[in-house]
């Protein structure tokens, strides 16, 4: 190729200066301060070795935010995948009806989450919330969801699943719609039977964007902060707090900058380990045929 | 293989159904936009006020520096737009089509940064712009996200499917790299980069975390922050008057998604499908 040698450089220094500048340096201050002391106002920084992380782990109310974090992701991620695989299956076919339907179900996905938090902080209001009301009409008990501990992480669990279905949903169709139809045939010449032909052919073939979405489920929800910093702020009794709200809180309200960036410590160390797995996969990506 | 007529129309119910479960929020957030404080609190709810009540939106408008927050948000999301693809292309460029040294450990550099996210580097960041004086300025929303990593690797793929063929005949015609990549890559990547422009726009202008941990008043404050702080305004909360506000935030993407559905299912599924 005909080309002076430094202009390639040229042309990716302005992104590699903003990634070094706002991602990579950010990281590697994170770990400096996570084993320091720092109220962000004095101007020394204590070295404490790893005090942060031992006063971490000995936190109870930490424990919990992790138990959170996990219930959370796991529920989520469970229920998204499931409950868009069978959407994707029944909304797998051509026709102007069907775009619609997709259509409709992946709308909240671009909605901002701002909106998403207090329309359903609305739609499960107690006293006049839509939610109540579409359960006394099949006669049960109005339920306390986002006010009470016992059901307010369910609640966000709910939310969260509502906004990812469409997403989920279209990718498996997506997934679906590239499994080659000679398998099928073969499948019908043989009669096989609709649910040995799901676990046989669909499910296998499907693998990859369920294994895909399993994944982006995971880093998606581990970092959920928008629905509780606007609803909860991880109340009531501690029980919606999560692992992105609490390195916020104790960095940006309490201002114990060493002990929260320890908590961002933690969440790398999670997210590296999703994301070497992610790619992993991705390099070897099977195609089950 | 024909299906019984029941068998249809349990399929039609069901569908409708699935709508309504995704769609009937929205209707009920418009539905209270429009409402009376006392009619917001009436158990069993109604759906069509008795008469629609459209100061709602004056008085959300009114309760904050809104025409601030709007303008900040376009300048914002407009703003992050404008730096990508000042960034993006070139990047995406490069790495589609020259050999360089170090190139496979700078392409996994911008593969790194993909799946690092605002929420994990947010406090770091902070103290960084807090040092060098952008905290509380649009710059401090704005650089950051100068470019994407997201967006470097999706238009490196479209500038690979480029045939060599047409870059060869710009070559004898000597052309420059730079005129190359603007008048050959540029336009044969339209679609991918509206894909982009779509993506990046909605994804900011929804963007709620980074625009509330970076600001500390009201100048530099986005749309989402502002809807945000309306519950705040007094014990209560006057639904109606939120509502109108989230409906100010929500009616330009959805009517974006109304006449660019394809493009914008495509830019928000692309890493998914492909």
């Amino acid at each position: 190729m005909r080309s002076v040698k430094w202009r390639p450089y040229l042309f990716v220094a302005p992104a590699i200066i903003v990634f070094l500048v706002f991602f990579i340096q950010p990281i590697f201050y994170m770990i400096y301060l996570s084993f320091h002391d720092w109220n962000f106002i004095s101007p020394d920084k204590t070295f404490v070795g790893l005090g942060n992380f031992k006063e971490l782990l000995s936190d109870p109310m930490f424990l919990e935010v992790i138990r959170n974090t996990l219930m959370y992701t796991f529920f989520t991620v469970l229920f998204s995948i499931s409950i868009a695989l069978l959407m994707s299956i029944w909304l797998n076919k051509q026709g102007w009806m069907y775009s619609f339907v997709q259509g409709a179900v992946f709308s909240p996905h671009i909605i901002s989450l701002v909106s998403i938090a207090m329309l359903w902080m609305w739609i499960m209001d107690a006293d006049y919330g839509l939610l109540n009301w579409v359960l006394s009409l099949v006669g049960l008990e109005k339920v306390p969801w986002l006010t009470d501990p016992n059901t307010a992480l369910s609640s966000l669990i709910i939310i969260a699943v509502w906004k990812n279905i469409g997403y989920f949903t279209l990718i498996i169709i997506a997934g679906l719609q590239s499994i080659p139809k000679h398998l099928y045939e073969a499948a019908a010449l043989d009669r096989t039977p609709p649910w040995r032909r799901f676990a046989k052919i669909t499910f296998p073939m499907l693998s990859p964007s369920l294994f895909f979405l399993t994944i982006i489920g995971i880093l998606d929800s581990i970092k959920v902060f928008e629905t509780i910093s606007i609803i909860t702020k991880g109340g009531p009794l501690n029980s919606t707090n999560t692992l992105v709200y609490y390195i916020y809180e104790n960095g940006f309200i309490f201002f114990k900058i060493g002990y929260a960036s320890a908590a961002g410590v933690i969440l790398l160390v999670i997210l590296s380990i999703l994301t070497l797995l992610y790619f992993k996969v991705l390099s070897k990506r099977v195609h089950y045929q | 293989m024909k299906t019984s007529l029941p068998l249809k129309v349990l399929n039609v119910v069901g569908l409708i159904i699935m709508v309504a479960i995704f769609a009937m929020p929205f209707i009920w957030m418009i539905s209270t936009s429009l409402k009376t404080l006392g009619e917001t609190m009436v158990f069993p709810p109604k759906w069509i006020p008795d008469e629609l009540i459209w100061e709602n939106f004056v008085s959300a408008w009114n309760s904050g520096p809104f025409l601030q927050y709007f303008i900040n948000s376009v300048l914002v999301s407009v703003g992050i737009l404008i730096f990508q693809f000042i960034t993006v292309i070139p990047a995406a460029y490069a790495f589609a089509r020259y050999e360089f040294r170090f190139k496979n450990m700078l392409f996994s550099l911008v593969m790194v940064t993909m799946m690092i996210p605002a929420q994990l580097i947010f406090l770091p960041v902070f103290l960084n712009l807090s040092d060098w004086g952008l905290l509380d300025t649009l710059w401090g929303l704005i650089l950051p996200f100068a470019t994407s990593a997201f967006g470097i690797f999706m238009l490196r793929q479209t500038f690979k499917q480029v045939p060599e063929e047409l870059l060869e005949a710009a070559r004898l015609d000597n052309s420059t790299d730079f005129k190359i990549m603007m008048k050959i890559m540029v336009p044969m990547a339209k679609p991918t980069l509206i894909t982009l422009g779509l993506f990046n726009f909605i994804t900011h202008w929804n963007d709620y975390f980074w625009p509330l941990v970076m600001t500390t008043s009201e100048k530099a404050r986005t749309l989402p922050v502002g809807i945000a702080q309306l519950r705040q305004v007094d014990g209560g909360v006057a639904w109606n008057i939120l509502m109108a506000g989230n409906v100010i935030l929500v009616i330009p993407i959805l009517i974006i998604f109304f006449f660019a559905q394809r493009h914008i299912i495509r830019a928000f599924t692309y890493t998914g499908v492909k």
